[in-house]
């Protein structure tokens, strides 16, 4: 056997940036396995973002994770494979090719490599997953299990990783479960001594400690979505099973089964009804909310079009709604384990008739706990739907995220309610819809406060102040103008975006949101490096602060990075601010995987290139970036 | 119809446990056909829960899109009510239900609400034994878009438009049977008698009760050649007895004789008397109901009265056991964790 790598190739040589894939076959168990080795880079101190790119299937096709390393902190994804653990025969010719030209490819040689496949500007790494298994274990299941975990044992003497880290790892995952720790690390120890006797190690793509991670979490957004829900207070979720949001509800029931039990009687402070389909889901939260309890769902693209009649029923009778939308790849079902931001104008404009829906934005872990608390406080103080938009590629895969925090003084702010007393000692007539305070936002009463007062029939047909019925056309386009001037009070409560000037005066500005953001800010990093000076705009609500039309006003060229291949970030600002829709350019990405740096990067410099863009040009090596 | 409701009552009105009248518990007024048999169903709503001394602003009353779904304006005007989308109440229901288990749910549901763009939602509910009373005011056609036939529609029935039903109906209270309803009635809203304690002993009822009710539509489906207009439910009907509703703190006095009556307690105490009309129905059995519902159809006789009931019902917050105080009435002291927890929870992500 000659499987020394031949020192003539041309080799990526690289100490803490990296990306390393893995090509395996969905329901082998290799997910564990692929976790372990980033959280034990994540335990090294070192920028880490995986990325699950999995079929919508449960057994038998190639999925793959994707292990970005860098210690520069950029999170979001990059382009090229510089090394690929290759045990999918099915998916091999593909994974090949794919490896940057320099890279490595780490391939199970119990059998020979097809000829066909070599290629010669890459290195090979051949090792005998399925031989030493064969060799070490006798139940098929354990073979095919711990040969995940031999190939992390192999790549961690491949690039680094102290085995330490792993072994720790390992007896953490393993709490309460001990007696699989010994073989757990066995497995490691096989694939790290193969390596270790077959081959030079480490490769010249390595990593080093760093341990400038400060508190960070690796933590995926679905789960700090759910954990948001309980620290918010909701005790009511109506859902349907959909990817990518499923993990959502799973995550609220996890945290409700440890935190939400009451201790006396062991029974539940919470309900979660799997419903029968979005439509039910949505309705159920609606009911739920209209009767006093904090309530919510998650979805996906399919089920926003079916809560959509819904939602026009909550916006026009004025029921807090809070609903989670993890966006995947539309239209129809689409590509349901890609990701994309494609649901904007579905959310923004949800239902027939006119209707606006309060949207918010988060870009991180700690943004989806903090916005879907949030989103309960919005929903009821505008007494109307609050949509959180999120995306696969943040709700399912692992995020290095900033700690969570809550103020113990915070309070829930549960908005314009009248109590019992409120109503006893009111002398005037009770209006469901009377704007007494001037805001477009008017009292409410929960069902069976009063004997006698407060009562009123909620509707989606029109009515007036009193909730009766009308047809009155007058008292109709009243009311719906109150619900514009309830519009424009919720630019003051919803979040403000992260407007970042660099701090000479650029024209040129960049608008994102979601899951952009990280490349986005990587991307300006680049253009900086390049003496491209450009601002950013991170807009976290919709209605759109004032502060996003002064930032497009103060820019003479402004792209929109967005996932989607209508622009529709771009369109929601043309229509609502009222902009030139010249004056905004998109940048757009759209094939289900996240969107790049480099992406961006290029996009921009084809604009100014092509397109009369005159970027402020900063001296090299001045960097002004905050 | 009248345009105006006469706030007049007769100054020695009735009085309940509460010492409320019938006053207290009416709504505004109906804006349905004069004759609707709909208005006698919201009638015997009010009598019911007048007779029951429930204050009226622990109900709820939901309901979904029609004519039927527009009663609950009509009864109860001190209750809040939730006119909410197209077949779509059981899942606000449900909601409602989950947030304040305390409250009584009553769901006025019609014919295309229930058994048309409703099934499903209707199922589910049934399904998971929500705890509520749902009627379905059924007409066999849909009144507030003129008369087309509906899925509970008879086959050969016709309508106004005179077109005979092509189709087989859906028959919601074997529907209802089948799915593993706890409770289950069907009447008629011309039958007050029957009707009054039917709706009594589905509101003690803990779980879903349902009441499948025949109530002609007076414009569009109460023709000669109409299975469910007023002629023809008068000369079919049949009845598998008469009910007694007892409330849990009155004294049992009627005597039945014995072989023909049965008695049922039900979960509040309150006891169902049933005086059989027909020996063979076992009002625990459902397939003792769903033998009879078909042998009477199949002599052209809709069968009416209590069909099913089960005593030892479990209501969708006992099977999924929530806490016996009302979700929403759990403050942030119950249910935020607090900082340090959240510390605990970020540590365990590292």
């Amino acid at each position: 056997m000659s499987q020394t790598i031949k020192k003539e190739k041309v080799r990526i040589e690289s100490v803490n940036d990296l990306v390393v894939k893995f090509a395996n076959v969905n329901g082998t168990g290799s997910a564990s396995a692929n976790n372990l080795f980033a959280k034990a880079v994540f335990r090294m101190g070192l920028s880490v973002s995986p990325k699950n790119i999995f079929p919508s299937n449960i057994q038998g096709l190639p999925t793959w994770y994707e292990v970005r390393v860098n210690d520069k902190g950029y999170l979001g994804r990059r382009d090229g494979v510089d090394i690929m653990v290759s045990v999918n025969p099915q998916s091999m010719a593909q994974d090949i090719q794919e490896v940057s030209s320099g890279g490595y490819f780490i391939y199970d040689n119990t059998r020979p490599l097809d000829i066909r496949l070599a290629r010669n500007d890459i290195s090979l790494i051949g090792l005998p997953l399925t031989q030493i298994c064969l060799d070490e274990y006798k139940d098929p299941r354990q073979r095919q299990l711990f040969k995940n975990v031999i190939y992390v044992g192999a790549l961690a003497a491949l690039i680094d990783i102290e085995f330490d880290v792993l072994t720790s790892l390992v007896a953490d995952q393993f709490q309460g479960k001990e007696k699989l720790i010994v073989p757990n690390v066995h497995a490691l120890e096989l694939g790290f001594q193969y390596v270790k006797e077959n081959y030079s190690c480490p490769l010249p793509v390595r990593i080093e400690r760093r341990d400038n991670l400060g508190e960070k979490l690796l933590i995926d957004g679905n789960t700090a979505c759910g954990l948001g829900a309980i620290y918010g207070g909701a005790t009511v979720a109506g859902w349907y099973p959909i990817t990518p949001s499923t993990s959502v509800i799973e995550a609220f029931e996890k945290y409700c089964k440890r935190l939400r039990i009451d201790p006396g009687s062991g029974k539940k402070k919470y309900a979660i009804v799997q419903a029968e389909d979005e439509l039910a889901a949505i309705g159920m939260v609606i009911g739920a909310s209209w009767n006093g309890a904090r309530a919510f769902t998650a979805t996906s693209g399919p089920g926003i079009s079916l809560m959509s009649e819904f939602l026009g029923l909550a916006y026009f009778a004025e029921i807090p709604t809070v609903l989670i939308d993890v966006q995947r790849s539309g239209p129809s079902t689409g590509m349901p384990t890609r990701t994309q931001q494609s649901d904007v104008l579905a959310c923004a404009y949800a239902s027939h008739g006119d209707t606006k829906h309060v949207l918010v934005f988060p870009s991180t872990p700690k943004e989806c706990f903090e916005m879907t608390a949030q989103a309960f406080d919005l929903a009821e103080q505008l007494q109307t739907p609050v949509i959180m938009l999120t995306d696969l590629d943040l709700g399912m895969n692992d995020t290095m995220s900033d700690p969570f925090q809550w103020d113990d003084d915070r309070e829930y702010k549960r908005g314009k309610v009248l109590s019992s007393d409120d109503l006893e000692n009111m002398s005037e007539r009770f209006g469901r819809y009377l704007d007494v305070d001037d805001d477009g936002i008017t009292y409410r009463t929960y069902p069976g406060t009063h004997p006698t007062k407060g009562s009123f029939f909620t509707r989606g047909t029109s009515r007036d102040e009193y909730a009766v019925y009308t047809e009155d056309g007058s008292k109709y386009a009243e009311n719906m103008d109150r619900l514009l001037k309830k519009w424009e009070t919720g630019k003051h409560y919803v979040p403000a975006p992260e407007i970042i000037i660099a701090g000479d005066g650029s024209k040129i500005g960049i608008i994102h949101f979601g899951t952009s953001m990280d490349p986005t800010l990587e991307a300006i990093d680049y253009l900086a490096d390049e003496g491209t000076v450009v601002d950013s705009c991170r807009i976290k609500a919709f209605p759109f602060n004032q502060e996003v039309e002064d930032f497009v006003a103060q820019h003479d060229t402004v792209f929109v990075i967005e996932q989607n291949r209508d622009a529709q970030m771009r369109a929601l600002l043309v229509n609502e601010c009222d902009i030139d829709p010249k004056h905004l350019k998109k940048i757009l990405n759209f094939d289900g995987m996240p969107i790049t740096a480099r992406f961006i990067q290029a996009k921009v410099n084809s604009y100014i290139k092509n397109d009369n863009v005159t970027p402020l040009r900063r001296k090299h090596g001045q960097k002004g970036m905050s | 119809m009248s345009y105006l409701k006469p706030d007049f009552r007769h100054p020695d009105l009735p009085i309940n446990d509460l010492g409320y009248t019938k006053k207290n518990y009416e709504g505004t007024i109906s804006t349905l056909c004069a004759g609707c048999g709909h208005d006698s169903i919201s009638g015997a709503i009010v009598q019911a829960i007048f007779e029951l001394s429930i204050p009226p602003h622990s109900v709820a009353k939901m309901s979904g899109i029609g004519c039927s779904s527009k009663t609950p304006s009509y009864f109860l005007g001190d209750s809040h009510g939730f006119n909410s989308v197209h077949g779509r109440m059981p899942s606000v229901a449900t909601g409602a239900n989950m947030a304040n288990r305390e409250m009584i749910y009553i769901g006025v549901s019609g014919d295309g609400d229930t058994a048309s763009i409703g099934m499903g939602q209707f199922t589910h509910a049934v399904r998971r034994n929500l705890n509520m009373m749902y009627i379905v005011e059924n007409n066999g056609c849909y009144g507030l878009t003129k008369g087309q036939d509906s899925a509970t529609s008879d086959v050969g029935s016709a309508s106004k438009k005179g077109e005979p039903n092509p189709f087989e109906p859906i028959d919601l209270a074997s529907v209802a049977l089948q799915l593993g309803a706890t409770f289950v009635a069907r009447s008629f809203s011309g039958d007050k008698k029957q009707l009054i304690p039917l709706i009594k002993a589905a509101i003690s009822h803990q779980g879903f009760a349902f009441i499948d009710i025949i109530s002609p539509c007076v414009t569009f489906n109460n023709t000669a050649k109409s299975t469910k207009g007023y002629e023809y439910i008068r000369e079919h009907l049949a009845a598998t007895g008469t009910v007694d509703f007892v409330p849990m703190k009155e004294e049992i006095t009627t005597s039945y004789s014995a072989g023909h009556s049965q008695e049922v307690t039900m979960h509040d105490g309150s006891v169902v008397h049933l005086h059989k009309a027909d020996d063979r129905l076992d009002i625990h059995s459902s397939r003792s109901a769903l033998g009879l519902i078909k042998d009477y159809r199949a002599q052209d006789k809709v069968l009416t009265g209590l069909l099913y009931l089960d005593p030892d019902s479990q209501e969708l917050h006992e099977s999924i056991g929530t806490t016996s105080r009302p979700l929403r009435a759990l403050s942030e002291n119950d249910l935020c964790p607090g900082s340090r927890t959240l510390k605990t929870i970020n540590d365990s992500f590292r």
